[in-house]
């Protein structure tokens, strides 16, 4: 049994909002010196979910990451975590993709690897947030697809999938191969630890380029015209008092006044 | 079938709960009716469903044209590969130039898939839709990097793919006289093509005011420590007539259910007062509230991000603002004490 995660690096989502730099010519979002990228946070609750497979049915997880210029050492987190082998899809013109030429790039890749039994991605990214790239991987590859998983359990071919819905949730089956796009419910990333760590130079690690792959033409469905940081005018009338009694009592009387109680 | 003489440039999948079309849908159709009125042409919605009588009449009083209606009890709750086969047929047919539906648990499950079937681009949860003078395609917004930015996106295939977010476009208020057409579509599903089953949809029973329709929502955080504490914010809640939610952290944690999230992956609510208790205030959290007529922050951190974003707040514990803040409610609401309760 072989499972897929995938995994996009990206600007740190809790930076402070002040370092937040955009060129407007560009285009593009100016990543601040010095800060590293992280592992979107959805994709670490992804490979949480790939290694729960792997701990209780003894799967191999590959961790695949698409991208123009990958962060290797970032990356490499996911190995320290728990995945077997790290395949980096690199290359100059992976830039600016939109999320269906993200998923032809990475079926590319997925096809390469061979075999996959569940292909695993966070349910959106933390920098464009659009959540359409696990759809259509599997569209693409012709699969089934469970988005917004909180649980996955595997029984012989069968998954059985607890996804978030608007209400509550629902239990939806498939049978494998399939795709699951992983919601923060399921749980956080494990703990990387030092064994882990010293595990992770041993393992594989594998760079592909574009001519390395059979890529489908790829063709921009959508185009961006303008990336802009939006201006705020709240100003917040922060409430005081001696005590917190008597701010608390302000704040009520205010909220009375502007008639919101 | 619609006739093709009706030229059909906005084409909406709307949706129904409990009979009547959602908050959701309503409002595609308010801003839709907008978008097809510029382009000179018809606005057509399309409604899956198993007993859809009353829908036909109560879209077109909310400014629908044509309505389209497939029904098939195999569709009275939603499936992905089922609600496919039907869309691809009616978008083939129909031909739109723009379609659009609600960035709800439907929307992001499926706008993804068909827009993939279909070839063309898509952008999901836009704050702001609207044809671009120049070249009469629709200009998308949509927020990004958690918020802290908008984009702006023009799609080059056709259809033109959005889902817009809750509160992005307005309602029309309902008009009886308003005239239009209804007709049956083709519903007829191959049931050997659906290969993701729901076998079960778990809706916990809650009580109390729903969050969507709350007019006053008290809110925690992290910094509430526990599920416990969360007890102090129902009382708050029902002193105001509200109902409580809560940032990722509480819900990821287990304190409180997952359906009480409100951020960019949880509920996207617009009250008339939000108060947020110990919440940091993320760009991704601020998503879900950050239309609400007034924010109040109480949080222990001067420096927290939620005092940029607030109209009023005050920096303390929670646990010695919100007691007495109740007390002094109380006194303005002329709630008595219960003297029995002590």
């Amino acid at each position: 049994m072989q499972v897929v995660v995938c995994i996009k690096q990206v600007l740190d989502p809790e930076m402070p909002r002040s370092a937040f730099k955009i060129d407007p010519k560009e285009k593009r979002v100016v990543p601040p010196r010095g800060t590293p990228p992280v592992l979107s946070p959805f994709d670490e609750n992804a490979l949480e979910a790939a290694l729960r497979v792997k701990d209780e049915h003894g799967a191999k997880v590959v961790a695949i990451s698409m991208g123009s210029t990958l962060a290797q050492a970032v990356l490499r987190k996911t190995l320290a975590a728990g995945a077997d082998e790290l395949i980096l899809v690199e290359d100059p013109m992976f830039q600016d993709l939109d999320s269906f030429a993200t998923a032809g790039i990475l079926v590319s890749a997925i096809r390469k690897i061979g075999d996959v039994d569940i292909v695993f991605t966070g349910r959106q990214a933390a920098d464009w947030d659009s959540g359409i790239t696990g759809c259509a991987i599997a569209e693409e590859l012709g699969i089934p697809c469970i988005t917004l998983a909180r649980k996955v359990e595997m029984n012989d071919r069968r998954v059985r999938v607890e996804r978030l819905s608007a209400d509550g949730f629902e239990i939806v089956q498939a049978t494998l191969p399939c795709v699951i796009t992983v919601d923060s419910a399921l749980g956080e990333l494990r703990q990387v630890t030092l064994q882990g760590l010293s595990a992770a130079r041993k393992k594989p690690l594998h760079v592909w380029k574009a001519a390395d792959l059979h890529l489908p033409p790829l063709p921009p469905r959508c185009e961006l015209l303008d990336l802009y940081i939006p201006k705020r005018e709240t100003v917040c009338e922060v409430i005081k008092g001696e005590t917190p009694e008597e701010a608390s009592a302000r704040l009520a009387d205010r909220l009375h006044e502007e008639r919101l109680l | 079938m619609a006739s093709m003489t009706d030229r059909t440039a906005v084409l909406i999948l709307g949706e129904v709960t409990k009979g009547r079309l959602s908050a959701s849908t309503r409002e595609l159709i308010g801003g839709g009716r907008d978008l097809a009125d510029t382009l000179r042409s018809k606005l057509t919605l399309a409604v899956l469903g198993d007993d859809l009588k009353a829908t036909g009449e109560e879209a077109i009083a909310c400014g629908a044209d044509v309505v389209l209606l497939a029904e098939n009890p195999s569709l009275r709750e939603y499936q992905a590969d089922a609600y496919l086969q039907i869309l691809e047929r009616a978008v083939d047919h129909i031909n739109p130039e723009i379609l659009l539906m609600g960035h709800t648990s439907l929307g992001r499950d499926f706008a993804p898939r068909l827009a993939y079937r279909l070839k063309t681009g898509l952008s999901m949860d836009c704050v702001e839709l609207s044809i671009d003078p120049g070249s009469g395609l629709l200009r998308m917004t949509r927020p990004v990097y958690g918020c802290k930015a908008l984009s702006v996106m023009v799609c080059r295939t056709k259809p033109q793919m959005a889902t817009a977010r809750l509160g992005a476009m307005r309602p029309l208020d309902p008009d009886a006289t308003r005239s239009g057409r209804v007709a049956a579509i083709d519903a007829d599903i191959d049931r050997s093509l659906i290969r993701a089953q729901v076998i079960e949809r778990v809706d916990p029973y809650e009580e109390g005011v729903a969050l969507e329709d709350a007019r006053v929502i008290v809110c925690g955080g992290r910094g509430m420590g526990s599920g416990e504490s969360f007890g102090l914010l129902e009382e708050l809640a029902q002193l105001l007539g509200g109902a409580v939610g809560a940032s990722r952290p509480p819900c990821d944690s287990g304190w409180v259910p997952s359906t009480r999230q409100i951020g960019l992956t949880g509920k996207i609510l617009r009250p008339d007062l939000y108060i947020a208790v110990a919440i940091s205030g993320s760009s991704q959290h601020m998503a879900g509230c950050s239309d609400s007529r007034r924010i109040v922050a109480i949080n222990k951190d001067p420096q927290a991000n939620i005092f940029s974003v607030a109209h009023y707040g005050v920096v303390g514990d929670y646990r010695e603002i919100v007691p007495p803040f109740m007390q002094r409610v109380k006194q303005i609401l002329g709630v008595r004490e219960r003297d029995d309760d002590t």
